[in-house]
């Protein structure tokens, strides 16, 4: 059997037992179902966002008045980072380099591991600062800010700001944590030599909940952030 | 059994784009210059071109068959579809 010519549609349909009719393997079809819910999830997290921001009427926190946005975008730049890690062990994989699998899931755990570690730094500074789900805490230096400049910090809006903000990119956090936990199982299941160039289903599952993870976080750094 | 290597996407190439855009996006969010609204559609269409760039390459949706593409997609029209009409709640 020759796979020199083998193209990326080939990887794609790897002979597994697939589900009749899909003509995908049922984990795999379980993923991109659970990611459809997942979008759902997402969807009413970022629309009741849109809902609450734009239906205040009052100023919002302008971008970068109370959020670090170069921490974050160097986050950002992480997570990518981590999701492409993830797509060169699965390239790995299914060319049979067990040592390139080991390699880049390692790298992927210590980036999505990286992510969640830079966003609780994050959480405890911005808390600290004074921004709470329940807005600017009384007498804290986030709160004099906005007393002196209410356009700029968007002081009429801080409940609202606060709640989405820990809201959305709580949740997202949750799913990274998930996602490394997963990663840490697959990991040492990749150390035992549990995935071979005829199967490697849960290198692939995973990584298509990562990349979603990734390509989720890409939407919400920018409307949480940027605008 | 010959097992040579598949052919990839490039995928650093894809990499390239998401980090660039990254920063162009972090370089845009802060040109005053720009109106409030142009500046949030340009910002929203990078964004989802980059999320279209993960989910057509990482995910590897532009390889994979026409059942699965179907299944990715479904929920996007519903998704819009809930905003929307969260949006004109008003409305009705």
């Amino acid at each position: 059997m020759t796979h020199a010519h083998a193209t990326t549609a080939d990887m794609m349909r790897a002979p597994y037992p697939a589900e009749p009719g899909a003509g995908i393997y049922s984990n795999k079809l379980g993923m991109w179902v659970f990611l459809a819910s997942d979008v759902m999830f997402f969807t009413a997290l970022i629309g009741t966002y849109i809902i609450l921001r734009f239906g205040a009427g009052t100023p919002w926190p302008q971008p970068g008045a109370v959020l670090n946005v170069p921490l974050t975008a160097f986050n950002t730049f992480v997570l990518i980072c981590s999701s492409v890690s993830m797509v060169k062990a699965f390239a790995s994989i299914a060319d049979g380099n067990q040592k390139g699998l080991r390699f880049w899931l390692l790298m992927t755990m210590l980036g999505g591991a990286a992510f969640v570690g830079v966003q609780v730094f994050e959480y405890i500074k911005l808390s600290g600062h004074g921004l709470l789900p329940s807005g600017f805490t009384d007498g804290s230096t986030l709160a004099e800010h906005a007393a002196g400049d209410p356009v700029k910090y968007g002081l009429a809006s801080a409940g609202l700001y606060g709640s989405t903000f820990y809201s959305m990119t709580g949740f997202h956090g949750f799913h990274v944590t998930c996602g490394v936990v997963c990663m840490t199982w697959v990991y040492f299941k990749a150390l035992r030599g549990g995935y071979t160039q005829q199967d490697y289903r849960g290198v692939e599952v995973i990584g298509l909940y990562w990349h979603f993870v990734d390509l989720v976080w890409i939407i919400l750094f920018t409307i949480a952030y940027l605008i | 059994m010959e097992t040579a290597g598949h052919k990839h996407p490039n995928y650093i190439a894809i990499w390239v784009w998401l980090a660039v855009l990254t920063v162009i996006e972090v370089g845009v969010a802060f040109m005053s210059a720009l109106p409030k609204l142009v500046l949030m559609l340009l910002l929203v269409g990078m964004a989802l071109f980059k999320a279209l760039l993960v989910a057509m390459y990482f995910m590897h949706l532009k390889f994979e068959q026409r059942t699965l593409r179907t299944i990715a997609l479904i929920p996007l029209p519903l998704a819009v579809l809930l905003v929307l009409v969260a949006i004109t709640e008003k409305i009705w």
